[in-house]
């Protein structure tokens, strides 16, 4: 009756948990879609609860982190969203990791007992007693590939972080040895998989375990700032996927359903994050850009500054404008200047739209975030292949902050490193002006020929600062 | 350093090269300017305004050659001019070296620097001091509005009350600069408008501008790069094939306006008598060329004149001065872009640097010495056109056959996939136990409901969608849950842990997205 009552509540909470993602498909049903979730969490927790022994601890610990995750929530910067992401996944790592080590532990315990004292067991251990031989081996798979992928998303979790909050250098690096070593410490833990299953002892998995935290580290570390959103949402499916391996191993339907949502979920983020880089999957994560066949095309001409008169002058002129936020707006926190700009702009009539690259920002979807929390109203705030076309009729294109992703080298330059991703055509505007600190290349080290084109103007300095002292020239 | 600007002496020249608008600037580049009284009445330019915008007004241009270091005119200087200038004196202007020997000659003596606005190379980073554009801009569209004056009828097509009103047909011959204006000018004032030019590359500016081009199908194709962008003498049978084509187009044309120049030849004679003689009664010629012999046989330079059959011929060669106030206007600012890259550090000392390609081209006469003509400059002034690939058009039966492959292909690999991912669940179920395979149906479909889920959700909400799948991956918890009741210690401390760290997250992940979905407004 119990057991009904929780799988019951378990196809509930699936249902809600589905739900939940599918309205994500439009900003207004989104909002409603977030309470299904929560709802499923709740129906799915307290079901457990009441089945569960030693609930009234469990109970304590979920009201702990529960204050503890609201306060977090509800002080973070939207700027701030990629680390908490990345934060929050390595939590779902390492719960990973000990609840698969749990699983081992509980299983060595039962099999040492006598079948006297295992008529005795409850709840899970009761669950594992019933197992037979094949069962085990299966189980003891299941644990491994869960404790190896909640590894490998704790350390590499932990590292997008450092990288994203800054406490990390944002440059790839790797030790000496490379990928070999990934590929080094991928075998040995296969070979640890053998010693384990054969003889069931916890050391390999503990082996594993630390060969596994070394990959995740290793592999972020090889990384660089501007892959990010593929990695964060990498770490996502990871997550996911150790879920999924975990339900397998505990035998819960529900875990196993909502991790291959979460994965597949992620799977497909990194997948639309690499195809708007024009770069497969396995050389994002592999880090470094592919290969080039010769010398990148030589940019003749020179990068043309405006002043704070010019630009106002040019905005004031203009019917259409066009604004392409990248990573240096979330860096600067120029969004409510944006916004403020946008307002301005629209109030005296004028078309202003915003044009977001995919990649744009160190997380999926991390402009349209930026630019909701200043109040610019999503309907004006258009994907890449909605705008795109529009840039030939626009009067000025405002480019701020962002550097590869309006790069015309990946059209015009087969040479490019990045020749092949679609980018903003921004050049196509009748004026582009582009808000950068200075005359340095970006993250990629790529040359940036649209800096040096004849529509181009380059408007110098911090974007919070320039967009402050343009605005009171808006009128 | 003193800018002063001359009055200019040339009959019926109304420019003036500094404008109150211009010597705001130059102030700003820490220059002081002095303009002779009266310089910029003719463009609309009182002697109050320029002394409102802090410039001192001299009497006479000897009290401004005096005073200045720096001379700005718009005309080359008159030899009385050349010869007072003195050592060290830079003189900002028009010169045409090739064409005035004598007078490059008198600057050398004298001493001067000059640099010559018409000798500013063709590269894109000097674009902003091209004088020569700025000017040509403006013949263009005076072009068509001197024709306008001239032709007895409207432009744009019209239909009303009255009758109806055929649209006015243009042909623009050069599609240079002042071509492509001409071109803009007519289109928007509503005529059918077709342009020809011996560089096929131009075609699609023009068919930009709304106008049609005028086809030439002849072997030999000239590429402008080579020659910085003008046209090049044509070989004879070129010639021949062009006139053939003007001979068809010209009964048929209201309004011709000639733009063809060769870079230091005399222009070339393509709108002969007889195109003229073929053309209808108040149709309008237009000879930007006028002023090198023009493109029309009839042509009198300066001069208005009506042919035997009452086709009226535009000859003037003062197009720009005819719009003083706008000219003075662009070729002040062309101006004062050359002074800032003299000014390289805004602070009113000119440094003449020979090694910038702009400044060496221009400047033709230099402490003591003829500079002209110039060393090629560095930079190619426009990329060589590259050879457009063609695209080949595909046949109905062409496209079909590649679709079918396509469908085919995709079909091939979505059964291969399918076969070989069933025969792996299949091995896998004869060695597994019933309630793996169980769980294992449970996890393929919820991959599945997964990946059409996820696929509609918008792009701007991916943030969101990040936030609240982290969420729900604290379903982890349930695991945890299930353990905590363990007998042994270390079970219960671990389960603990995850259960707190997976409460941290369902509640920071569904707070935060609620957060986020709540700011995403409309408008």
């Amino acid at each position: 009756m119990e057991m009904g009552f929780t799988t019951a509540a378990y196809v509930i909470a699936a249902v809600l948990f589905i739900l939940s993602l599918g309205g994500l498909s439009g900003q207004e049903s989104a909002k409603r879609a977030v309470w299904y979730g929560i709802a499923g969490m709740a129906l799915a927790v307290i079901a457990t609860l009441a089945a569960a022994q030693g609930a009234w601890l469990a109970a304590v610990l979920i009201a702990a982190g529960g204050v503890i995750g609201w306060i977090v929530a509800q002080r973070v910067q939207m700027t701030e969203m990629p680390q908490l992401v990345a934060a929050m996944h390595s939590l779902v790592g390492l719960a990973a990791v000990f609840i698969g080590f749990n699983a081992d532990l509980e299983l060595s315990r039962v099999l040492a007992m006598d079948d006297a004292a295992r008529k005795t067991l409850e709840g899970f251990a009761a669950l594992l007693a019933k197992k037979t031989e094949v069962e085990q081996t299966i189980l003891r798979v299941e644990v491994f590939l869960g404790v190896f992928i909640g590894a490998v998303t704790f350390t590499g979790s932990v590292i997008a972080f450092g990288k994203l909050a800054g406490r990390v250098d944002g440059k790839a690096k790797k030790l000496p040895g490379g990928h070999a070593l990934n590929a080094g410490a991928a075998i040995g833990s296969l070979v640890l998989m053998g010693v384990y299953l054969q003889t069931g002892a916890i050391w390999p998995l503990i082996a594993m375990t630390l060969l596994a935290f070394f990959i995740g580290y290793h592999l972020i570390m090889g990384i660089g700032g501007a892959d990010m959103p593929v990695v964060v949402s990498m770490l996502n499916s990871y997550s996911g996927w150790a879920a999924s391996a975990i339900g397998f191993s505990l035998s819960n339907d529900l875990l196993i359903v909502v991790g291959a949502l979460v994965g597949s979920s992620g799977a497909i983020l990194s997948y639309i994050m690499c195809k708007a880089m024009n770069r497969s999957f396995i050389s994002v994560i592999l880090g470094g850009f592919g290969g080039t066949t010769g010398p990148a095309m030589e940019i003749t001409g020179e990068q043309v500054a405006i002043d704070t008169d010019g630009v106002a002058a040019a905005l004031n002129d203009a019917d259409s404008v066009i604004i392409i936020p990248g990573y240096g707006m979330a860096v600067a926190q120029a969004q409510q200047a944006v916004s403020e700009l946008t307002r301005k702009l629209r109030a005296r009539g004028k078309n202003v739209r915003f044009a977001i690259h995919p990649v744009a920002g160190r997380l999926p979807g991390h402009m349209n975030v930026l630019l909701a929390e200043a109040k610019v109203p999503y309907d004006i705030v258009l994907e890449m292949d909605e705008i795109n076309d529009d840039f030939p009729s626009t009067d000025v294109a405002i480019v701020i902050g962002s550097n590869d992703i309006v790069n015309p080298a990946a059209q015009e330059d087969p040479n490019s490193p990045i020749a092949g991703m679609p980018v903003l055509e921004c050049w196509k505007a009748k004026m582009v002006i582009v808000s950068k600190r200075g005359q340095g290349t970006g993250y990629s080290g790529i040359e940036n020929p649209l800096f040096y084109k004849e529509n181009t103007r380059m408007f110098y300095g911090d974007a919070k600062k320039s967009l402050d002292a343009l605005l009171p020239l808006i009128n | 350093m003193k800018i002063g600007a001359l009055t200019e002496i040339f009959a019926g020249e109304n420019r003036v090269a500094m404008t109150p608008d211009s010597a705001t600037q130059l102030v700003k580049l820490g220059h002081t300017c002095v303009i002779q009284a009266g310089a910029g009445v003719k463009a609309g330019f009182s002697d109050a305004a320029y002394q409102a915008a802090g410039v001192e007004v001299l009497k006479t241009a000897a009290a401004v050659v005096k005073a200045a270091d720096v001379l700005v005119k718009v005309r080359g200087p008159e030899m009385a001019e050349a010869k007072a200038l003195r050592a060290g004196q830079t003189l900002i202007s028009f010169f045409w070296p090739a064409q005035n020997p004598e007078l490059l000659e008198a600057v050398k003596t004298a001493g001067a620097t000059v640099v010559a606005m018409d000798m500013v190379p063709r590269i894109s980073r000097a674009q902003k001091m091209d004088a020569l554009s700025s000017m040509a801009n403006i013949a263009g569209y005076r072009a068509v509005i001197e024709a306008g004056n001239n032709f007895g009828r409207f432009f744009t097509g019209q239909v009303t009350a009255a009758g109806k009103v055929p649209p006015a047909k243009v042909l623009i011959v050069g599609a240079g600069v002042a071509g492509l204006a001409a071109t803009g000018t007519s289109v928007s004032l509503g005529a059918i408008v077709h342009a020809f030019d011996v560089r096929p590359e131009v075609a699609e500016q023009i068919e930009s501008m709304g106008a049609s081009f005028v086809f030439l199908d002849f072997a030999e194709a000239q590429d402008g790069a080579a020659t910085g962008g003008y046209a090049a003498p044509s070989s004879p049978e070129f010639r021949e094939a062009q006139l053939t084509k003007f001979r068809e187009l010209a009964p048929d044309m209201d309004i011709v306006i000639t733009t063809a120049l060769i870079p230091g030849r005399p222009a070339p004679k393509l709108w002969t008598a007889d195109m003229v003689a073929m053309m209808k009664t108040g149709s309008v010629i237009v000879d930007l060329a006028a002023e090198r012999g023009g493109n029309c046989d009839l042509t009198v330079p300066d001069e208005k004149i009506v042919s035997d059959n009452g086709v009226t011929i535009v000859g003037y060669t003062d197009f720009p001065s005819r719009m003083a106030a706008q000219a003075s206007t662009l070729y002040s600012t062309n101006i004062r872009h050359m002074l800032t890259d003299l000014t390289p550090k805004k602070d009113g000392v000119i440094v003449h640097n020979m090694e910038d390609d702009v400044i060496r081209g221009a400047t033709v006469a230099h402490g003591g010495e003829i500079t002209y003509p110039p060393p090629p400059p560095k930079i190619a002034a426009i990329a060589a056109q590259k050879p457009k690939e063609k695209v080949k058009e595909l046949t109905a039966e062409e496209k079909r056959a590649a679709e079918t492959a396509a469908f085919r292909a995709q079909t091939l690999a979505q059964v291969g996939m399918l076969v070989g991912g069933g025969a792996l669940i299949l091995l896998a179920g004869m060695f597994t136990p019933a309630s793996f395979m169980s769980h294992l149906i449970v996890f393929v479909l919820s991959c599945f409901i997964g990946f059409s889920v996820i696929w509609n959700v918008a792009h701007s909400l991916h943030t969101p969608l990040m936030a609240v799948t982290n969420a729900i991956s604290s379903i982890i918890i349930l695991g945890a849950i299930l353990q905590i009741g363990s007998d042994a210690p270390l079970v219960m401390i671990l389960a603990g842990l995850s259960v707190f760290m997976a409460g941290i997250n369902i509640f920071g992940g569904f707070m935060v997205t609620r957060r986020m979905l709540a700011m995403f407004q409309k408008s």
